[in-house]
């Protein structure tokens, strides 16, 4: 029954937006982009997320959005709830998703920074490991690469962990690469001091 | 409760899914997806150094270069850059098929059917020879949640697919189109690092399988099993190594009259903007040929690190030069009769364009003419258009004669292939 109830569950919802893509069409794109991010900003905040294990998704661009969604959707990349909630997204609502999760504002840190040894290892290995060739001299990510800084430090480890086992194969696998060479340690203070930017 | 689902369900998030309706998913969702089907196998090698970026110099332009992959959704026909892709005169490039996401590696079955496969979107496609009414060719989704499923090669009915480090065999595929067979493994020893993982594969005139093993990184001492190519017979037995010191071969093909290998080979990064080049190889002697990685780029300078104490005299040297960074991807023998008699056994050769490059460079089809000391006389621009303002608009990945003697172009940017004809 496992199965029949998740797929019913998924397409209540889909059904759902539905309603809310056709409805916005009239209103004002603000109000239409607000109506769309409900349900996402239920869970991971408007911007910030304030839940451990759930992502913040403010500052991100559409292009990684939209990338992380076709794989919650294909599959690809395993993070219950979301290939359930993505299950029976066409193309299009991937687009429109992605667009409208790209308004929300850059998360906050609300924490202390890092601590001059902490930020001293760090920076070591973010220079070591080349982060900012991709995500950008101030990891706020760029294209189809995300925004990683004053991400939520669990979230983090969680992704280079992911990354390093292959158990999150990347949509590219240039993260899978680089983490073959981290250590426990190194992720555990590349994602403290990431998270505390 | 396991510990994968444990983040998932603080009571806050359970309430909030219970509010959207999705009370119903949480539990059972992240327990039912535990399931290893479609999670990557651990890579079998620890690689130091084993990422693109390794190699990099610490200055401030060089920073600025990294890969980055196309798009995951195909451009819909109307946006494709039809009207900035460029063709010699007398040819003429329309869309053949569109909303192929990724679409890289290309084959063709007797009857027309193309095979496309894809390295991020773990989909294999078929589109149908005829288009509708609409001018639209079919596409069916043969397979999906391969792991980076890029090769495809069509042979005596069989659709051989080359996932990352497994190569499988659908039997009887134009009859299946709908409902695919389970495939047939044919061979897996094979290792599963990600650089340079996704596979071109080819089936040769000796009805033998064709397939290469990337270094596992930008620049390293390789170990036996990686920079190589193998040949296998079409069970998966009697695997050789054919040829050694290939960085990374996305493209291979026989030429029609010597029978031999040709084949491109993608060309370290972080030296130079400007060098080494990508290679056109050949291999005259199966077996006994080393092309030089990492010790020799271009067939005439020494590695900075790995060269020393060994001369590029030691290593087979490339017959053509394909510019630096260009990402010369896949290739083949123009053996059609369509195009004028100048392209007649010339090479076509897609080159997915750089990005080690302050100024970008390929992003087009190039032909390779064969002069008559068996080397390259002249590699000219064939298609163009797809870099813009030191941006792409596309980018092409596979070339292949079609049966009508066209040339089809896979673009993994936009999810679309292109047809070039000659004359009417």
């Amino acid at each position: 029954m496992r199965p029949m109830r998740r797929r019913r569950a998924a397409l209540g919802l889909v059904s759902a937006l539905g309603t809310l893509l056709a409805g916005a069409a009239g209103a004002a794109p603000e109000a239409a982009t607000h109506e769309l991010l409900a349900p996402c900003v239920a869970c991971h905040g408007a911007g910030t997320s304030e839940t451990e294990g759930i992502p913040s998704l403010g500052g991100q661009l559409p292009d990684y959005v939209v990338t992380q969604l076709f794989q919650f959707r294909e599959k690809q990349r395993e993070a219950p709830p979301m290939n359930d909630v993505a299950a029976e997204f066409s193309d299009d609502d991937l687009r429109a998703y992605a667009d409208a999760v790209a308004t929300l504002p850059p998360p906050t840190r609300t924490g202390a920074p890092a601590d001059p040894a902490l930020t001293e290892r760090a920076q070591a290995l973010v220079a070591k490991h080349q982060c900012t060739s991709c995500h950008g001299a101030d990891l706020a990510g760029r294209e189809s690469i995300p925004r990683i800084r004053a991400q939520r430090e669990e979230y983090l480890a969680k992704a280079l962990t992911g990354y390093k086992s292959n158990a999150r194969p990347g949509y590219d696998p240039a993260m899978n690469e680089v983490a073959q060479e981290l250590s426990e340690a190194d992720i555990k203070d590349l994602a403290a001091y990431v998270s505390r930017l | 409760m396991t510990p994968t689902s444990k983040p998932f369900l603080g009571r806050g998030l359970a309430a909030a899914l219970t509010c959207l309706g999705l009370g119903a998913v949480g539990p059972h969702a992240a327990h039912a997806q535990e399931t290893p089907a479609t999670a990557a196998p651990p890579a079998s090698l620890k690689v130091e150094r084993g990422d693109a970026l390794y190699g990099r110099p610490e200055n401030g332009a060089a920073v600025k270069l990294a890969p980055v992959a196309g798009p995951p959704l195909a451009t819909p026909v109307a946006k494709l850059p039809l009207d900035k892709l460029k063709v010699p005169d007398g040819f003429k490039i329309e869309v053949y098929a569109s909303g192929i996401a990724n679409a890289r590696e290309m084959t063709q079955a007797p009857d027309g059917t193309l095979f496309v496969g894809t390295r991020t979107v773990g989909k294999v496609y078929a589109v149908l020879p005829q288009a509708g009414a609409d001018g639209k060719r079919e596409i069916k989704t043969i397979a999906s949640g391969l792991h980076r499923p890029n090769g495809v090669a069509f042979h005596d009915g069989a659709l051989y697919v080359a996932e990352l480090s497994k190569i499988w065999r659908y039997d009887d595929i134009e009859k299946h189109l709908d409902s695919p067979e389970k495939p047939a493994l044919v061979y897996d020893d094979l290792p599963k690092d990600e650089a340079h993982g996704w596979k071109f594969i080819a089936i040769g005139p000796d009805n033998k399988l064709y397939v290469p093993v990337g270094s596992p990184g930008n620049i390293l001492m390789p170990p036996d099993t990686h920079a190589q190519i193998r040949r296998i017979d079409l069970d998966g037995k009697n695997a050789e190594v054919i040829a050694r010191g290939v960085r990374n071969t996305v493209g291979f093909d026989w030429n029609p009259k010597t029978k031999q290998l040709w084949f491109t080979d993608n060309g370290r990064d972080w030296v130079s903007e400007d060098i080494p080049n990508d290679e056109l190889n050949v291999l005259t002697e199966p077996g006994k040929q080393h092309f030089g990685f990492p010790f020799c780029h271009q067939g005439t300078f020494t590695d900075p690190e790995y060269g020393w104490g060994h001369s590029c005299a030691e290593f087979t040297p490339p017959v053509g030069l394909l510019g630096p960074h260009t990402a010369s991807l896949g290739m083949r023998f123009y053996t059609g009769t369509m195009f004028p008699e100048a392209y007649h056994d010339a090479i076509f050769i897609a080159q997915h364009g750089s990005w080690n490059r302050t100024t970008k460079l390929g992003g087009a089809v190039v032909v390779a003419k064969p002069g008559a000391d068996g080397m390259v006389a002249a590699v000219e621009p064939f298609l163009t258009g797809f870099l813009q303002d030191n941006k792409y608009v596309g980018r092409p990945v596979d070339v292949l004669v079609a049966k009508d003697g066209s040339l089809l172009v896979s673009d993994d940017y936009n999810g679309a292939i292109y047809r070039v004809s000659y004359g009417h």
